[in-house]
């Protein structure tokens, strides 16, 4: 474990660039290369979806990530999650991740709660004993004791946000990432995951929280860093970043962008 | 540069638990050091999901595990029938048991490469949400395969016994030339897992290409009695040594062929490793091609 007196901040974010290849098609063929490659048409294109951003994230902070749709969010914190490479610049983590970044604890809706909490654990690298060990946390943090051996394609789409959340909460990550997860809760759970999440950064664990809800990055953390187009817009404390998003939204701080949609 | 040596050194750390550092290497390898140490260490990870995924296909039930022999068994009789008809009724007993070891080593084959061509492509918000060496996933779709052809292996010994085929210390070749197998197959399993995610009508052709590829190799027929206008079809061929090891062993109870074995091994570890270094280099753009 990282001790409180280690100095290095817990992200470090030097000179990010991301930029991927993706198909055009949503499901590429061999066929439809070749039908393209007949007409010239371009199979790829490219994505500059991160450009050079820097910003480091102090130990036990919670670093709240606003944008509109597009703007290279989740590239962000994917990379942070080691899962995207950067194209240029670093990224340094310091400290033991947990992630919630695609809705669900991972994958496969055909399997009961129980085995994708289990294959989710294993591939994250934690042991058997490990996951014994908080299997019963999780499951009580999510109130689903009932539905843990049924296939989870007959959660409903709250239980699916609130197991993914409670296994990413309780694995005792030093750094947890969450993407757009608390707007699936109903307001007693968000309610309640607020709290964990305080709870976390009391015991000197950092998070970066990527949502719309405006709100509840007011609520939540005590710093915000705004992404427009890819690029680093502004990186401030939590009212002036929503402040300047919410004028440049031009819509104002109304209840419709406070509120958690 | 003189910061160049601790950077390569902190690279190291790429999926350890405590400290991360992530910089470029998109079309490079990730260092291969800690790659494997990563993918050792997760190994209950393959394991546990070729498990699940077996279950999930009902195989932990009577019927579903009865399925799983009874289904081979019955593709070995069709099959025998069939070429004894082809060749009006003159093989014999050894020749169905030649035929059933190696349709069921060729079925491991099979099935590593369907369960394995949709690995990646289904394992979509497990690799959105985390990161682990992905080759885990076309991996435990080889483990599965082999827990699918242990219990075939079982029922084809009586058979063996029966049949009157040799019996002797020679049988435990039969070993190595399975190793030899796995690794092949989990070269090629890796290869269409990859191959998968940029084109996804590779799961359609793959049936085709595996019937070809099960009539080009000397099962349904002995390897000796190839035309030599056929030759370059076994030497093209990457399993065609393989088998033919294999089916002197449980054939003959001889030595499978140096020649053989030593292609066998070739082949074996030249997929392996194209297929890794083709993996491995491009598995972090999964995340943004699924």
């Amino acid at each position: 474990m990282p001790s409180a007196s280690d100095p290095r901040p817990a992200i470090h974010v030097e000179d990010l660039s991301v930029t991927y290849r993706t198909s055009v098609e949503r499901r590429p063929t061999l066929r439809s290369m070749i039908v393209r490659a007949g007409r010239r048409e371009r199979y790829v294109h490219e994505i500059e979806a991160v450009k050079d951003v820097s910003f480091e994230v102090p130990r036990g902070s919670v670093l709240g990530v606003v944008g509109a749709n597009g703007a290279g969010k989740s590239t962000l914190v994917r990379s942070i999650a080691g899962i995207l490479p950067p194209t240029a610049g670093r990224v340094e983590v310091n400290g033991r991740v947990s992630t919630l970044l695609a809705l669900g604890v991972g994958f496969n809706r055909r399997l009961t709660g129980r085995e994708n909490v289990v294959l989710g654990g294993l591939a994250a690298g934690w042991s058997r004993e490990e996951l014994a060990a908080k299997y019963d946390d999780i499951v009580r943090f999510a109130e689903l004791k009932k539905f843990m051996d049924l296939p989870m394609r007959m959660y409903s789409s709250g239980m699916y946000g609130r197991l993914a959340f409670s296994v990413a909460v309780n694995m005792d990550p030093d750094i947890l990432l969450i993407d757009e997860a608390l707007s699936v809760g109903d307001a007693r759970f968000k309610r309640k995951s607020f709290r964990r999440m305080r709870k976390l950064c009391e015991a000197d664990a950092t998070v970066v929280l990527v949502s719309h809800a405006l709100q509840s990055i007011k609520d939540l953390c005590d710093q915000v860093i705004w992404m427009h187009e890819g690029e680093l817009r502004m990186w401030d404390e939590p009212d002036a970043v929503i402040e300047a998003y919410t004028e440049f939204l031009e819509v104002g701080e109304d209840a419709v962008t406070m509120e958690d949609v | 540069m003189s910061t160049e040596a601790p950077q390569r050194h902190r690279l190291e750390d790429e999926f350890t638990s405590e400290h991360h550092v992530y910089e470029p290497h998109k079309v490079g390898l990730p260092p291969i050091g800690s790659y494997v140490r990563e993918l050792w260490r997760r190994r209950e990870f393959a394991v546990e999901l070729a498990r699940t995924n077996l279950r999930s296909q009902h195989f932990n039930t009577v019927f579903g595990q009865l399925w799983l022999v009874i289904n081979p068994i019955l593709l070995a009789g069709v099959y025998f029938v069939l070429v004894d008809i082809l060749r009006s009724g003159s093989r014999g007993d050894e020749f169905f048991a030649h035929l059933m070891a190696g349709l069921f080593a060729y079925y491991f084959v099979q099935q590593s490469l369907q369960q394995g061509v949709r690995s990646v492509v289904s394992g979509g918000r497990l690799i959105l949400n985390t990161a682990f060496p992905r080759a885990l996933l076309p991996i435990s779709a080889v483990v599965a395969a082999f827990m699918r052809f242990v219990p075939t292996f079982l029922i084809y010994i009586p058979v063996h016994l029966i049949t009157g085929l040799p019996i002797g210390p020679e049988l435990l070749w039969l070993i190595p030339i399975m190793l030899i197998l796995v690794v092949f197959t989990s070269g090629m399993t890796m290869l269409v897992a990859a191959g998968q995610v940029y084109f996804r009508d590779i799961k359609n052709f793959l049936p085709y290409a595996t019937r070809i590829w099960l009539y080009a190799t000397p099962i349904l027929y002995y390897a000796r009695e190839v035309p030599d206008r056929y030759d370059w079809m076994l030497s093209v061929n990457p399993l065609a040594p393989i088998i033919t090891s294999w089916s002197a062993v449980i054939d003959k109870g001889s030595t499978p062929p140096l020649d053989d074995m030593l292609l066998a091994c070739a082949w074996a570890l030249g997929v392996f490793v194209v297929a890794a270094v083709f993996f491995v280099s491009r598995e972090r753009e999964f995340a943004v091609r699924l």
